[in-house]
């Protein structure tokens, strides 16, 4: 099953209606050499005014933002692990960090679920959400596979990371990306970010990191892929991410036959609410 | 170095990616070890025995860069026969005295040296038959700061190296070398697993790491922060690191080095442009008090007469013009009188006890926040109380602007607002983007910040505030007759304004700091001072950062416009020059070491390079001085440590330190075991301070059974009076916590999540606490030793407070620096939250009682 | 607004037919820019943190502080930023920096408020006070001219240019105890 809702999209900017999109562009971010500073937490806040995000000890490691959410679209998730030594006695103390995202979906099903128009597919093929539109439904928020997107709780609407579009539109980095000390965060046009994640990912299994994979790249996948696409050195439910994400609106195609018109009757309904905030 | 300077380790990360490989030492695991091959787990306090055991892995298996070594260090001279080692006096060296706590160095000399006696005594303080410090009971010594490569350019003075007797055969039994080799042979593997606790297989790893990594192709770093410096034997953990580079040929050469990664912006340059009591501009001592001591009598007591040191004359008469100007003359000494003088340690923890004491009755803090940062915080805040008036100068609302209101002591019931009678004044600061200036970063790099925007209301730069308040005492002494108001009164102040707020310019401050000629032409650099008064330099270490007129500084061409070592970013002091003592990058002909190592070298007319050679340009390595030569004309053309009177590097230092030639392990003041290597349990010359509120937890007490080992986290900054109060970095470490292991959780009934209380002979704090693999308990001397990690950014003030990490450690001080120890010290902890109000003093008294500390 | 831009009629009209991408873009979203790429001005600066020295690029707009970030140029950071340097933006606009100058009586319960201007010369008037208090002629009999009466303590975040004033001016003044964050 290959469509727009489903499956891999050789072109998902044209499928939103771009037929002179640039080329898609998204994250690698490459956890093996993450040191956890949290320079991207602070720098995608500082730069779309993210508000914070209460003063709280998890006791989870060092990671005291617990997950990604209306006011947290950088999220660096610390596992601690303890190994046995590969040689000798005695063990080894691993402790693996992580920079969490949006995964801007091949198969976006936040944006599918939306009524108001609020979430759309940019002409760079990441997903934003039109904050001028967004009415608070939260159709989104149960929609998502991975649970990124969020209400805010004082102004009501979603909120998630935009891979900074203001920015991205000047040819500029996304904030995130442009902090990360150590560069495990990369920003660049997706295809060439997948190549790079696989050189990368060669080079760790020639140095006996056998565990290191890759999560999100690959188009067969339940999001038709991830525009955020990470490498890791563990099973990715380790870093608390889904291990099989599946887009929720999988099936709407064929629910669709069933509906007749729903679709029309949809858009002429994105078209109102729209209107409606005017 | 991930921790707390994450840009910069990004380099450490290309490093690995290029197969560097990277070894971690620390108590903890942290997120540096994370991105190691190696974590070591070491016991806090113990680094000097890690070292000296790979100093002595070197020696023993014959791995030293044999021609480095012999060519470039003094391992070939021959010391006194009245030279005892810590190995013949059970942890002393000769020349201890017990009374004073303190030791005479003459019997550290060469042997056959120039100069007879006295041999130590490095610099003015330290002369004999006129000890100036009655003060403190001790003489206090050549003084270094935190640490930084300023050290290396501090005045030694006149020990000569030329003509003392040497072996270059390295065999004499009293040759450096071999004093070395019997010094450290009880520094084995298995002394690092009893004292250390590092097991001898991970030690064999690291030093098969670091031998192979070392000589001709291959250089080794050392990289430390405070984790070295804040100990009772600070400065002698950095010189261990010292003799096993130079024994390795990793000093002055790409890759090499000892790099102290340095915590705040211009740390570096706070000691080299010094608001340090022992020193003025250039790392020139401050005189100490003598009996008819004038100008050339000073500069012969500050520094010795060959290397550059010997152009100190020159350096110190400039700075005199650049503060005295027209009223600095031949016939007046140039205005030396004019010098207040020292009689002892003045540093910011006696001056901390004089204001308790009452002796002290204004307080100005510029931009620091004591009440936390400082050791012994109750003691901090008691000083702050004891004041007639104090001054902060600072962003935000800290500690130390509302002690009066809001400390511990408030709580306890000890003070009251109604009874503290110190007057504050709190005045707002301008920050980095609202003033032009410069910071000196870690590695002697200049760099000039424009101003963006003018501060708001009230707030002004330092720089505004100290001219302004220069102008205001002038006015008002103005025509006073009083002798004393001269210095004021002939001070050069007269700065050009600038802005709606009369902002001196920065500029022509920075102009004053690099020097100008007769005619008022800015100098090109610190050869061209002169020692006659027609040049004047506020600091010459900086003379040249005003090149040609050119604020040198705020160079800003891209990296990837230039090469590798991107000479033409900002400014390095000295001279741009990017690595120190790089002519040792070179062998003794001028050639590089290897291809793959070359950096500057001797082209047959002229040194050249990648870098400015830290060398005299036109000397060629055949060059040998004539016998009678002075300053930079003393030292041969193979001489790389340009700043030493003999040229060579140090291995065993004759004078200049006073606790020691050698680095010798000592037991942290508050130790859980005994010395196992010598009697002598602690450092003999530490500074110690028995006094109500500052009292020691007993060697050994099972009352404070636990090692404690303070730092700082990714998210924070220091004292926290610039994350604290923000909420980005606030909701990153929003509590403060502690870090134990399983171990100890299950030994003490600590649960994850929950507080815990950690109590100290000083005090009793609480923390959450975090149970974590991270912290091992280590196998010390057949017995297991707890470690307990404790970040100390939080205070009673900000977005985020907690209790204040540093209100547990005592004021115990290495007698080099007069720096705390902060880094080892011991007490115990218990679940649950601390008691308020009163009962807190009285859970510190009663654990004092068990542990029979005397009474406060 | 032509009614060609309202999203229901490009999107039945265009080549977003299920209204999820260029159809649905509000005019607000056209217009997104960064707004570093209009500010007034950007100025080259150093982060105020700790001593590695990376570059930023600070961008001011309307004379207010609008967004700091690394400065790609920098051989040292190469643009990059900790957290702490990615928050100089909040530590330069904190809703919480105390920008007014307060003073606290001695014995009082309370801040309050007091004129710059005012304070410098009251500041002026006690360090001359304490200056003669703690005045010594001698030490012991040798020489010293200094006084121990007032002493200072800096933060590692002075610039040289402040440093260099500050202990020009407390030295002229006879003060010894000058001391910086460097020794701590």
């Amino acid at each position: 099953m290959s469509n727009s809702l489903y499956g891999p999209l050789p072109d998902v900017a044209e499928d939103a209606g771009y037929t002179d999109a640039p080329e898609r562009r998204g994250f690698f971010t490459d956890t093996s050499v993450c040191i956890g500073c949290k320079a991207c937490e602070v720098a995608c806040k500082e730069w779309n005014a993210v508000p914070d995000d209460g003063f709280a000890l998890t006791g989870m490691s060092y990671d005291n933002t617990g997950a990604l959410g209306a006011s947290t679209w950088r999220h660096v998730a610390f596992v601690e692990q303890t190994r046995p030594r590969q040689v000798g006695d005695g063990s080894d103390t691993r402790w693996l960090m992580a920079s969490d995202v949006c995964k801007h979906c091949t198969h976006a099903a936040c944006l599918d679920v939306c009524p108001t128009g609020a979430l759309i597919r940019t002409e760079f093929a990441t997903v934003v959400v039109q904050s001028d539109v967004c009415n608070g439904c939260a159709y989104c928020v149960s929609a998502c596979p991975y649970g990124v997107i969020d209400r805010r709780e004082d102004d009501g609407r979603a909120w998630k990371c935009t891979l900074c579009y203001d920015r991205i539109g000047d040819g500029l980095e996304p904030a995130c990306a442009k902090a990360c000390p150590t560069d495990s965060i990369q920003y660049g046009p997706l295809d060439e970010l997948r190549e790079r994640a696989r050189t990368r990912l060669d080079a760790l299994h020639e140095e006996g990191v056998t565990e290191a994979r890759l999560y999100g790249e690959d188009d067969g996948d339940g999001v038709g892929g991830a525009g955020a696409f990470f490498l890791l050195l563990d099973e990715p439910e380790v870093y608390g991410l889904p291990p099989d994400p599946v887009v929720t609106t999988r099936d709407l195609p064929a629910m669709w036959k069933w509906a007749g018109g729903a679709a029309l009757a949809l858009a002429g309904g994105v078209a109102l609410s729209f209107l409606g905030r005017r | 170095m991930a921790e707390c300077h994450p840009v910069g380790f990004q380099w450490v990360m290309e490093a690995k990616a290029r197969g560097a490989r990277i070894f971690h030492i620390d108590p903890r695991f942290t997120r540096t070890s994370a991105m190691a091959h190696r974590h070591l787990p070491i016991r806090a306090g113990s680094d000097i025995v890690l070292l000296g055991a790979l100093i002595n892995h070197v020696l023993s298996g014959g791995h030293d860069f044999r021609e480095y070594v012999l060519r470039y260090t003094n391992a070939s001279v021959i010391l006194s026969e009245d030279f005892q080692d810590t190995e013949d006096l059970d942890g002393l060296f000769s020349g201890y005295d017990a009374e004073s706590s303190s030791y005479d160095p003459e019997t550290w000399a060469y042997a056959g040296g120039e100069q007879e006696a006295p041999a130590a005594g490095a610099r003015d303080e330290q002369q004999k038959g006129d000890d100036p410090d009655k003060g403190t009971g001790r003489p206090p010594g050549p003084i270094r700061q935190e640490h930084g490569p300023g050290a290396t350019y501090e005045a030694t003075s006149s020990q000569t190296g030329h003509a003392d007797e040497r072996d270059e055969t390295l065999r004499h039994p009293r040759c450096v070398y071999q004093v070395l080799k019997r010094h450290f042979a009880r520094y084995t593997p298995e002394l690092v697993e009893q004292v250390c606790g590092i097991a001898p297989e991970d030690f064999a790893e690291l030093a098969d790491a670091v031998v192979a990594n070392s000589g001709r192709d291959r250089t080794t770093a050392w990289v430390y922060s405070v984790g070295w410096t804040q100990h009772t034997v600070g400065a002698q953990y950095i010189r261990t690191a010292s003799i096993l580079q130079l024994l390795l040929g990793n000093i002055g050469r790409p890759g090499g080095g000892i790099l102290a990664l340095r915590g705040h912006a211009s740390i570096q340059g706070s000691t080299d442009i010094p608001t340090l009591f022992n020193l003025l501009p250039g790392y020139l001592p401050m005189p100490y008090a003598h009996h008819h001591e004038d100008l050339d009598t000073y500069l012969e007591r500050a520094a010795g007469d060959t290397g550059f040191w010997g152009r100190k004359r020159s350096f110190m008469v400039s700075l005199l013009k650049a503060w005295w100007g027209d009223a600095a003359t031949e016939e007046n000494d140039f205005c030396f009188d004019y010098l207040p003088r020292l009689t002892g340690d003045h540093g910011t923890y006696t001056t901390v006890l004089d204001q308790i004491d009452g002796k002290v009755k204004g307080y100005f803090l510029l931009g620091e926040n004591p009440a936390v940062g400082s050791a012994s915080g109750r003691l901090q805040r008691l000083g702050l109380a004891a004041l007639d008036w104090l001054v902060v100068r600072d962003l935000q609302l800290i500690e130390s602007a509302t002690f009066w209101k809001n400390s511990p002591e408030i709580e306890t019931g000890e003070l009251t607002p109604e009874g503290i009678g110190t007057e504050v004044f709190f005045l707002p600061a301008a920050s980095h983007v609202e003033k032009d200036g410069t910071f000196t970063n870690t590695q002697r790099l200049l760099q000039w910040h424009h101003k963006a925007i003018e501060p708001p209301d009230d707030a002004r730069s330092d720089l505004w505030f100290i001219y302004h308040l220069g102008l205001r005492i002038r006015e008002r002494l103005a025509g006073s007759a009083d002798p004393v108001d001269r210095p004021v009164l002939d001070l050069t102040w007269d700065y050009p304004e600038e802005g709606p707020y009369h902002d001196p310019s920065a500029e022509a401050v920075l102009r004053e700091i690099n020097g100008y000629d007769a005619d008022g032409t800015v100098l090109s650099g610190f050869t061209a001072l002169k020692d006659d008064g027609s040049t004047s330099c506020g600091c010459w270490i900086y003379s040249g950062c005003y090149t040609d007129g050119v604020n040198q500084t705020a160079r800003r061409k891209p990296g990837s416009e230039q090469s590798w070592v991107a000479p033409e970013w900002g400014w390095a002091w000295p001279s741009n020059r990017r690595i120190l003592y790089n002519r040792a990058s070179a062998d003794p002909q001028g050639r590089p070491w290897s291809e793959r190592k070359a950096y500057v070298w001797w082209d047959g007319e002229q040194w050249t390079g990648h870098d400015v050679p830290d060398f005299e340009k036109t000397k060629p390595p055949s060059y040998e001085p004539p016998p009678d030569a002075t300053a930079e004309a003393a030292l041969a053309g193979t001489d790389p440590f340009i700043m030493q009177t003999d040229g060579k590097a140090w291995l065993f230092v004759p004078r200049g330190l006073v606790d020691g030639p050698l680095p010798a392990h000592y037991e942290p003041h508050e130790s859980p075991v005994p010395n196992l290597l010598y009697k002598q349990q602690g450092n003999p010359v530490r500074q110690t301070f028995q006094r109500p509120g500052n009292r020691y937890g007993p060697v050994g007490s099972d009352v404070y059974p636990y090692v404690f080992t303070t730092y700082r986290l990714t998210e924070h900054h220091t004292a926290g009076g610039m994350s604290r109060f923000l909420p980005y970095l606030s909701e990153l470490q929003p509590e403060m916590f502690c870090e134990v292991s399983p171990e100890l959780a299950a030994e003490r009934g600590l649960v994850h999540g929950d507080w815990a209380t950690v109590i100290s002979a000083r005090t009793a704090i609480e923390a959450r606490v975090l149970v974590t693999d991270r912290v091992r308990p280590l196998r010390i001397q057949g017995r297991v030793i707890h470690q307990i990690g404790l970040p100390y950014h939080w205070g009673s003030a900000g977005a985020v407070r907690g209790d204040s990490v540093n209100d547990l450690l005592p004021i115990v001080l290495d007698a080099n620096t007069h720096i705390q120890e902060s880094k080892a010290a011991t007490c115990d902890i218990r679940p649950g939250r601390r008691p308020q109000g009163p009962a807190l003093r009285a859970l510190v008294r009663r654990y004092r009682r068990m542990a029979g500390i005397p009474e406060d | 607004m032509g009614i060609d831009s309202w999203p229901v009629i490009r999107q039945l009209t265009g080549t977003d037919p299920l209204g999820r991408g260029r159809a649905a873009r509000t005019s607000r979203t056209d217009a997104l820019r960064a707004r570093t790429e209009s500010a007034d001005r950007v100025v080259d600066s150093v982060c105020p943190y700790c001593a590695v020295g990376c570059g930023q690029k600070v961008y001011v707009s309307g004379e207010k502080v609008v967004q700091i970030e690394g400065d790609p140029n920098s051989p040292i950071s190469r643009g990059r930023l900790c957290p702490k340097g990615s928050a100089s933006k909040q530590l330069v606009t904190s809703p919480t920096r105390q920008t007014r100058v307060l003073y606290r009586r001695p014995y009082a319960t309370e801040w309050e408020p007091l004129d710059l201007d005012e304070a410098m010369d009251m500041i002026a008037d006690r360090v001359l006070a304490a200056r003669r208090e703690g005045w010594q002629d001698t030490f012991e009999d040798k020489p010293v001219r200094r006084t121990m009466g007032f002493a200072s303590l800096g933060g590692a975040t002075l610039d040289n240019e402040e440093n260099y004033l500050i202990k020009k001016l407390w030295t002229a003044l006879g003060a010894i105890q000058i001391e910086n964050q460097a020794r701590i």
